[in-house]
């Protein structure tokens, strides 16, 4: 009997050890390219790889000091930020009346918004381009917020109506029964309770829109395009600047990276428009 | 024996939001009909600025997709723009391209997500243990999938694949193999590689969230059964993560279908159209041949696919309502 627990333990720690390791491998791409971010070009091409390395911060410096990376930077930034801002205008009131007022279309219109998000940007692309042409639209902010606030439109409303629909009804039940209007509901008892939804699914839409690379490749040239469009410029990079490059991707990456740790609880539920929790 | 843990139903809990909407539509009926009866009526006009936006931005453009599909229409000869019906349809079934389009498509998706579904299990099983240092391995595994797609496929591109300094060929090679330049002589397998170690996260995710809901019951009641852990993975494990697995296998589909950026950066749909996909071609008709009139009808096909797929997929999240209502 004893013989046996021994032997189950050994093969959970052998599982738990298993574990750790492939993790490690399936995670040491992207510390190698961390890694040669802090090395010199001339460290970062070599054969067999350097592990050792005499680390530096120039090509962080070269990358933001490159005004071109500072622009970019700065469009993801204002298109995501503002594309969240407008599917949160957008996305709660509906997502309000489809988890408290739920009538007989309202499943059909969950469905129906869900759809929407399915719908493959191939399907749509033609038109946009040339929609966006005529009405200069085309490789403007105004342009690639438009069509993220279509993108995150739904993930708000799945998402904060699965939220809103957890929450305790009987607390908004009372302040209505106190006379609370529907604003002061909203502000002084929902929002409160809701903040972690909240949270959760504004980490989503961050991380959908900051990544997207379809659309904006194809509706902006240079003045609206986003980090995901610039970092193809290294697609041919070829060894000639594998440490830049680096620097360049780590910093695009790391903030989606940081939020995904962050919510990671709530990307299930957010990446299956709450079929699982 | 393991019969007797069978018998009993697993309890799914899935799919929380269908549970929660049946209790909130009670409360809300009773909220709505005793104290604010009036203001059932203005709640629609809640969603419906959501709804209308949506309506502009993805409905009008399908239209307008569905209105070129019927003309012959290329920015490089707009004077010679014509209604031409189905033409570009019957192009689509019977041009020898598209066969081969059809057939990446469908190598890409199914490898992509057969692998993802086999590392996600593994890897779902291994993580749902309690050990030391668990949180760190789950933080590590889904990182792939975190970082944008197009860092993703540079950094695999330059600095995995490199036939000269890549990493893989560093390892390769050290154990006596000659390089191998990956992209060029693997093409498909590479792309299929990159996109798994981006898609594995996801498919892990979700079966591991159907592991945790399965209730510890179940599994105990298999082991002192005296099913082995095999027995108990097939037999117990398995039919409960169906659904799980039905999920995540049609989202998965509908999201890698859609994929873009990685052949974009990798190998650009060659060498030939060796990993030219559905996707990848509409995008190569549309802005590199400008042709607009079959760039929209190969994409009317693609929306079409992915509605068929939607479907399957509300179909399980109904199911799933009927059964915990049940």
């Amino acid at each position: 009997m004893t013989a046996t627990g021994v032997q189950r333990k050994l093969v959970g720690h052998g599982l738990s050890v298993l574990t750790l390791l492939i993790a490690f491998v399936v995670f040491f791409p992207i510390l190698w390219m961390v890694l040669t971010s802090f090395k010199t070009e001339a460290d970062a091409y070599t054969d067999p790889p350097l592990l050792m390395f005499q680390p530096t911060l120039d090509n962080y410096r070269v990358a933001l000091q490159e005004s071109r990376y500072f622009d970019y930077l700065t469009n993801t930034i204002v298109i995501t930020g503002f594309a969240a801002l407008a599917a949160f205008i957008l996305g709660i009131p509906a997502a309000y009346s489809l988890a408290y007022y739920p009538g007989k279309r309202s499943n059909f219109t969950m469905m129906w918004v869900m759809s929407t998000r399915m719908l493959p940007p191939v399907g749509v692309i033609v038109p946009l381009y040339i929609i966006f042409k005529n009405l200069s639209l085309f490789d403007t902010y105004s342009g690639l917020i438009l069509l993220y606030t279509t993108m995150n439109v739904p993930l708000v409303i799945w998402m904060m109506r699965s939220f809103l629909a957890d929450l305790p009804y009987e607390v908004i039940e009372a302040a209505r029964i106190d006379g609370a209007t529907l604003l002061q509901e909203f502000t002084r008892v929902i929002l409160p309770l809701a903040t972690p939804g909240l949270v959760a699914t504004l980490l989503l839409c961050f991380i959908f829109t900051w990544n997207e690379f379809f659309v904006a490749f194809n509706l902006t040239i240079t003045k609206a395009a986003p980090l995901s469009v610039f970092i193809v410029s290294f697609k041919t990079a070829e060894g000639l600047f594998w440490a830049k490059m680096s620097a360049a991707a780590t910093i695009t990456a790391l903030p989606v990276v940081v939020a995904g740790w962050v919510a990671q609880r709530q990307l299930v539920r957010g990446l299956t428009a709450g079929a699982v929790k | 024996m393991v019969a007797g843990a069978l018998s009993k139903k697993p309890i799914i809990k899935l799919s929380d939001f269908v549970m929660s909407n049946t209790i909130s539509t009670q409360l809300a009926s009773n909220a709505a009909t005793t104290k604010s009866a009036g203001r059932r009526g203005s709640m629609f006009s809640l969603a419906s600025p959501a709804i209308g936006y949506l309506i502009v931005m993805t409905q009008v453009p399908l239209l307008f997709t569905l209105y070129y599909s019927l003309s012959n229409w290329n920015f490089l000869r707009p004077e010679r723009t014509q209604f031409i019906g189905l033409s570009n349809y019957l192009d689509f079934v019977q041009d020898s391209d598209s066969l081969v389009i059809i057939r990446n498509t469908l190598t890409f998706a199914t490898s992509v997500v057969i692998l993802t579904l086999v590392f996600g299990m593994i890897l779902a099983l291994l993580l749902n243990r309690q050990f030391f240092g668990r949180g760190l391995a789950r933080t590590l595994l889904i990182t792939p999938f975190l970082i944008m797609p197009t860092v993703s496929a540079v950094m695999w591109k330059n600095m995995l694949f490199n036939s000269q300094f890549g990493l893989i060929n560093s390892f390769v090679t050290s154990l006596g193999v000659p390089r191998v330049d990956w992209i060029n002589q693997f093409p498909m397998a590479s792309i299929v590689t990159i996109v798994t170690w981006e898609w594995t996260p996801f498919m892990m995710l979700i079966l591991l969230a159907g592991l945790q809901s399965l209730a510890q019951e179940h599994l105990e009641a298999a082991q002192i059964d005296g099913a082995n852990p095999l027995q108990t993975f097939y037999y117990v494990i398995l039919p409960h993560l169906r659904r799980y697995v039905e999920i995540g296998v049609l989202l998965e589909v509908l999201f890698v279908l859609n994929i873009f950026g990685e052949i974009f950066v990798t190998t650009s749909g060659g060498p030939a159209m060796d990993t030219t996909t559905l996707t990848f071609n509409i995008y190569l008709e549309a802005f590199k041949r400008w042709n607009v009139g079959r760039a929209s009808a190969y994409g009317v096909i693609a929306v079409i696919f992915a509605n068929i797929i939607t479907l399957f997929f509300l179909r399980i999240i109904r199911g799933n309502a009927q059964q915990e209502a049940a």
